[in-house]
């Protein structure tokens, strides 16, 4: 798909998806926002804990330099503008909040107005990538009510781990542009890159370091965009397509059936593959937000952030672009997404600098070498290869194991192929084994000539194994075709 | 014999016994026997430490017999208000809803006290949560003026007032949101002086209003109070807010007089529409002419927006009040009274344990932040807020200090505001303005008023002015009438 085509997912009933998304993310800072503690997941409950981050009476925040720094390099990897900026209170009262308000920002957040390129060209909006401080975790045991279970409603008791308390958040809030669920899907990915290769969080949804909530609503074409509905509690990826277009079949639901869809948060059920009502817009707490007192305006100084511009990295769209160009291609495609996700990209440049041919180069690089022994093969090897396979003088499987024992022992193309006695086979010589396996599998040839492609496989097959694996698939079709053909 | 002559001040006791003439313990006994005589009408103490501070007083001793420099207030006994944490020593607001609760760590003045060898003698009595002017709002029961135990001692530092007046301590530290510092100073015929917004450190301190509130001192003389405050002041990284310069040497200025001072008689705050005191008034004119003939210029000076402090402050206050105050909760610490459901917990728990004007202005300040009503109440009052601050700017271009009354009255009988909190609230008249706008500003005891009780001068100065302001200070307690107190 590419940014030409507008693609949107296909609603019944003509009905079109949009959805914005709201992404927290844990920054990989050595202690929390607001105090000493140490910023670590999985510690014993309440172990990294002080009177500041426990909001014991008296305690006061003090800002995390390193935390600032981080966000501050995420908007401009986001291509935010970083501005001043000013903590507030939102207040509101749970137990895993132990100040009963939380430290966040609310009018006046560190980064605005940035957007993030999807790999297939279609840019995303970033409304705003604020900082904020994290709660406590709650666990909710017992209960009669076995529907609740894990839910603050009918537990018997509560139990609270502070250890998460105070760990600074960016919360990464989208325009309201994503058209399809694989957009979504490819946004969190995208921002997963980012995310780790600007060292701003290790991003793992697993260990809830990103969390994502999604904002989905449907609407007919040219009409003005319907009510949304947050969903919460999506755990990886592929739930959040699957929330989605549950969301989105719900809503459609309801308006066919002359029912108002009605402004509320909603919750995931992996399980059941479902969304709940969690509360709706008319319960929804006034937070009561004020500039936080105990906490001074930041101004960023424009120093710091050329410096920060200077130190980011090649992000993960400006890799593929520069990979795509290299390549002869007007846009990145597959291939060059995943050689740029597979960190593979510099290799590739190197060897089609070197004059490797891109296509093969990429074909390798995207299946064939293993990310962990990039380091073992210099782009010359590579681009060595390529020619060894360009010329004939490797068949395309062949080249594909030099690849991967290149990558394991660092050795040149050359000599691996010849410690394997590799030789380009010559094509009488093969002819005559096609032969031979088309006499072999008269009952796959016969189905073949009566036009079953699929057919073929067999007799390939008993080539591949006569030949040890060195023919050149591309060459037995060729000649299985001439032959039905002749 | 007033307090200053029958009592020795921090600066003489910290001498004393820096050189082996009086021992700390022998301080401190002194000042325990005068608590034993008359703590029990005057009720300054929520806890009197007297163990811990006996302990505290001999290893004091022994360390300047082996030579050591125990620090600038070596064995000097020091109330400390009861919203200041003190590790492992109950620290209340004078609260039921800290039942209970130790704090686990000191307030940053708290340790720089015990650096500077001070001997903390007790935690004292304070209007629940610093919000009162008359001490009578404490779930422990009202402190009394010890000038006239009929009386209140003013508040909210009702209690480290009081405890300097009646010699318990010849130093106190209080807190000071809209005047709960200088108002009982002045009540009680003490020095009490609350620094510019970020000059000491509020680490520990229990906020109420947190944009407002800074530590002062208490003393009897403007010395005492200038000491205190250069060990307690600073910047102390614990507090985002506290302004990253050292305190400047106050003791050092006090001598050098008020010659060429340049000294503006606040209009708005003199009473000209009535409610003050007429001796009141006539103390504060007095002020302005000893100090003139001390050789200060003094003139009349204009502050417009300040009469509109007091509703100003009303906004803003208990705005951050209600979001200070959401901790106490029952869920960590303190009074819990437990339901069936959290949320029954958490009201049960909070009106049981706050009192009624802490309710009040949590309910106030709820509805100033709430959605549709922000920009009416608590915006606006931001926005007055600047414009006080803008005009204290331009008085300040004319003027080196400013000069007002601390209270409209002189100490009043226990009971008599209590009825109509608006009433209560009038006392803080004088000193919120420049509570709004971060100055420092102190209160000097200047001669007497109704029924010979004390009546306090303001001194106010722009944002670190300090210097200028303890100069003043220093001046009219040399010209004061004598007799006071």
């Amino acid at each position: 798909m590419t940014a030409t085509e507008t693609s949107f997912t296909e609603l019944p009933h003509g009905y079109r998806l949009v959805v914005g998304l709201e992404v927290h993310v844990e920054l990989h800072t050595a202690t929390k926002l607001f105090c000493g503690c140490p910023n670590q997941f999985g510690d014993d409950p309440n172990t990294n804990v002080c009177p500041v981050c426990l909001g014991l009476p008296g305690s006061m925040p003090v800002l995390n330099a390193q935390a600032m720094e981080l966000a501050m390099r995420l908007g401009r990897a986001l291509h935010c503008e970083v501005r001043p900026s000013v903590f507030a209170r939102k207040n509101y009262f749970y137990p895993d909040m132990p100040k009963d308000y939380q430290v966040s920002q609310y009018d006046q957040p560190t980064n605005v107005d940035g957007h993030l390129d999807l790999p297939d060209g279609t840019r995303i909006g970033i409304e705003r990538a604020h900082i904020e401080e994290d709660t406590g975790k709650s666990t909710h045991v017992g209960g009669a009510n076995s529907s609740s279970k894990g839910r603050i409603h009918d537990a018997a008791y509560s139990l609270v781990d502070y250890n998460r308390c105070g760990v600074p958040l960016v919360e990464i809030v989208s325009r309201p542009d994503f058209r399809t669920a694989e957009q979504a899907k490819a946004y969190v990915n995208e921002l997963r890159a980012i995310l780790v290769a600007t060292g701003v969080s290790d991003a793992k949804m697993e260990e809830g370091s990103l969390r994502v909530d999604a904002n989905v609503s449907v609407h007919q074409p040219d009409t003005p965009f319907g009510t949304r509905c947050e969903i919460k509690n999506i755990n990886s990826v592929r739930s959040l397509g699957r929330a989605i277009e549950y969301e989105a079949l719900r809503q459609v639901d309801l308006l066919e059936a002359g029912e108002r869809v009605i402004q509320q948060t909603r919750h995931w059920n992996e399980d059941e593959g479902r969304t709940h009502m969690l509360r709706s817009k008319e319960e929804a707490e006034d937070y009561r937000y004020f500039p936080e007192p105990d906490l001074v305006p930041m101004v960023p100084d424009p120093a710091r952030i050329e410096a920060i511009d200077a130190a980011l990295p090649r992000l993960p769209a400006e890799r593929r672009a520069a990979l795509a160009e290299a390549a002869g291609r007007t846009l990145p495609d597959e291939s060059v997404t995943i050689v740029v996700d597979r960190g593979l990209d510099e290799l590739a440049l190197d060897a089609v600098a070197a004059g490797a041919d891109a296509d093969r180069t990429l074909t390798h690089l995207q299946h064939d070498l293993d990310p962990g022994h990039a380091a073992n093969v210099p782009a010359a090897h590579l681009a060595q290869l390529v020619e060894l396979e360009t010329s004939g003088a490797l068949t395309a499987s062949q080249a594909k194991q030099v690849v991967a024992e290149m990558g394991e022992t660092g050795k040149a193309p050359e000599a691996i192929a010849a410690e394997r006695g590799f030789e380009a086979m010559d094509t009488s010589e093969l002819e005559g084994i096609v032969d031979e396996a088309i006499a072999a599998n008269g009952g796959a040839w016969e189905k073949y000539c009566a036009g079953e492609q699929k057919a073929q496989g067999a007799i390939v097959g008993h080539v591949m194994k006569a030949t040890r694996g060195q023919a050149d698939g591309k060459l037995v079709s060729q000649l299985l075709e001439q032959r039905r053909s002749a | 014999m007033s307090p200053v002559e029958r009592f020795q001040t921090a600066a003489g006791v910290a001498a004393a016994v820096a050189t082996g003439e009086r021992s700390a313990r022998s301080v401190l006994d002194e000042h325990l026997a005068r608590i034993d005589e008359r703590e029990g009408e005057i009720h300054a103490f929520n806890h009197l430490l007297a163990d811990e501070a006996r302990a505290r007083a001999d290893e004091i001793d022994a360390r300047i017999a082996a030579g050591e420099d125990v620090g600038p207030l070596a064995g000097v006994p020091v109330a400390l208000k009861d919203n200041l944490c003190t590790r492992g020593i109950p620290t209340t607001c004078s609260s039921k809803i800290l039942d209970g609760w130790r704090p686990p760590y000191d307030a940053t003045v708290v340790t720089r006290l015990r650096d500077a060898g001070a001997v903390v003698i007790g935690k004292t009595n304070l209007d629940e949560f610093a919000m009162g002017s008359s001490t009578e709002n404490s779930a422990f029961g009202a402190t009394r003026n010890p000038l006239d135990t009929s009386r209140v001692p003013g508040g909210s530092s009702g209690g480290s007032a009081a405890a300097v007046a009646a010699g318990f301590a010849p130093i106190s530290l209080g807190s000071d949101t809209g005047g709960s510092i200088r108002q009982p100073a002045a009540l009680c015929g003490v020095v009490g002086a609350k620094p510019t917004y970020g000059r000491a450190s509020r680490y520990g301190l229990i906020a109420f209003a947190s944009s407002l509130d800074q530590i002062g001192p208490f003393a009897r003389t403007v010395e005492d109070a200038a000491l205190l405050m250069e060990v307690v002041g600073g910047h102390d990284p614990l507090d985002a807010t506290s302004i990253p310069e050292p305190f400047p040497d106050l003791r050092g200025t006090l001598g050098r007089g008020v010659e060429g001072l340049r000294i503006g008689l606040v209009e708005e705050l003199l009473g000209g529409e009535g409610g003050f005191q007429p001796e009141v008034q006539a103390r504060t004119r007095e002020a302005a002419d000893a100090l003139e003939a001390a050789g200060a210029k003094v003139d009349v000076v204009s502050v417009p927006a300040s009469t509109y402090g007091l509703s100003a402050y009303y906004l803003i206050a208990p705005a951050e009040a209600s979001s200070n105050l959401a901790r106490f909760d029952g869920v960590r610490f303190g009074l819990r009274d437990e339901r069936a459901t959290m949320g029954e917990t958490y009201d049960a728990t909070r009106t049981a344990g706050f009192g009624a004007e802490v309710k009040r202005r949590i309910m106030l300040g709820t509805y100033a932040l709430s959605s549709g009503y922000y920009d009416a109440y608590y915006g606006k009052a931001q926005r007055v807020r600047t414009m006080i601050i803008d005009d204290f700017d331009a008085a300040y271009e004319r003027f080196d200090v400013l000069l007002s009354p601390s209270s409209p009255c002189v100490a009043f009988p226990l009971g008599d505001k209590t009825a109509d909190p608006l009433t209560m609230y009038l006392n803080d008249v004088c000193t919120i303005p420049s509570s709004l706008a971060g100055h420092p500003a102190m209160s000097v005891p200047f001669g007497t008023g109704a029924e010979g009780l004390p009546v306090g001068i303001q001194v106010m100065a722009p944002a670190l002015g300090e210097e200028q302001m303890f100069r003043v200070a220093a001046a009219l307690e040399a010209a004061a009438p004598g007799g006071a107190r």
